[in-house]
């Protein structure tokens, strides 16, 4: 579904994504994992489009992405993308003005599911509902490929588990999910590949249940056995 | 549900359901959850879902029926092996902890039933 071939961005002096050979596959949730400046969102936005590699491509089912497969992708950014006077039925109208593969009933499942109501003012939802509209608006496309970026941020306990199941509901044998988050424990049992990134890099790319298995580790244990001696 | 999540999580979850349905919490021949929904139900990767079914329909404990959803087995004499082979699974791990402390099989036996009397004396 998609495939980063020696894909480089290099942003002045600084190369914030090196080489990056990755192939992603429908059918599975995928964890993207890495510290911060590990090249992770910078990845995310040339799957997007929105940032240009400086080499290699980035295809999306063979194809360089562009505008066509925007159509196809839908992408949740850690900045805030809504404006103040908005309600959440306003966030959905602009969606729905943007992407042609917007459904209405599906945004309305997803805010009662996540307990949010039409006519609240997005500027005084709390950081947790806010990050909750962001969710349920970007899963409320149609598309192939859903990126969502630090989807666990600023959500309490409680709430996580509904964003889970609402990601668990999202996949599909057609689908491809991608989740970055610092939270690495909120999607060790619902991803089941993970790819690890360091300074710009691929360090690899694994089979959560396949690792589990021959490895005897966790996704969680991966990573502090990859980045421990990098945080301290 | 917790897992331990240096195991494979779908050996985890047939575990669970066998233990469920030994214990009567799934009824023999019920309907059991559909892939997602049983992805949603324990918070895991639709496709480790997908093996869950997989492996206990393999092993009998479960059967898709086109069209209709998978079911739990409805024959006893399958239910009562199942039964035994997780009595036998706690013991093995029983007695592997008293050998660890120390102790034989028989020591162990011995223990079990002082342990039982000391009970039944209250």
């Amino acid at each position: 579904m998609l495939e980063s071939k020696d894909l480089t961005k290099v942003f002045g002096n600084k190369t914030a994504v090196d080489h990056v050979n990755l192939k992603l596959d429908a059918g599975h949730i995928v964890a993207l994992l890495g510290p911060n400046g590990s090249g992770k969102t910078t990845w995310m936005k040339m799957v997007t489009g929105l940032i240009k590699p400086s080499s290699g491509s980035m295809l999306f089912r063979g194809e360089p992405v562009g505008l066509e497969s925007r159509k196809h992708i839908a992408y949740m950014s850690t900045e805030p993308y809504f404006y103040t006077w908005m309600t959440v039925r306003d966030v959905g109208r602009y969606y729905e003005d943007f992407f042609e593969d917007y459904s209405a009933q599906k945004y309305e499942a997803l805010l009662r599911k996540m307990e949010l109501d039409m006519q609240m003012k997005t500027k005084t939802l709390s950081s947790g509902m806010m990050a909750k509209l962001k969710i349920a608006v970007t899963l409320a496309r149609n598309a192939d490929v859903y990126m969502l970026d630090e989807p666990f941020n600023g959500i309490d306990l409680l709430a996580r588990d509904e964003i889970r199941a609402s990601i668990i509901e999202a996949a599909g044998p057609d689908k491809l999910l991608i989740l970055s988050s610092h939270l690495v424990e909120e999607m060790e049992t619902i991803a089941d590949q993970a790819a690890f990134m360091h300074s710009g890099r691929l360090v690899e790319k694994r089979d959560l249940e396949e690792m589990r298995m021959t490895d005897g580790v966790s996704m969680t244990d991966r990573y502090r056995a990859i980045y421990g001696h990098v945080e301290g | 549900m917790d897992f331990n999540p240096m195991m494979p999580i779908w050996l985890q979850v047939v575990t669970a359901i066998k233990h469920d349905l030994v214990c009567g919490i799934i009824q023999p021949g019920s309907k059991l959850p559909g892939g997602r929904d049983l992805a949603v139900k324990y918070s895991i990767n639709p496709n480790t879902a997908a093996r869950v079914y997989q492996e206990l329909e393999k092993e009998g404990i479960c059967e898709t029926r086109r069209g209709l959803g998978t079911f739990a087995t409805g024959d006893p004499d399958r239910i009562e092996g199942l039964r035994r082979t997780m009595a036998r699974d706690a013991i093995t791990g029983f007695l592997r902890e008293m050998e660890q402390l120390g102790y034989s099989h028989a020591e162990s036996l011995t223990l079990l039933t002082e342990e039982e009397n000391a009970h039944a004396g209250k």
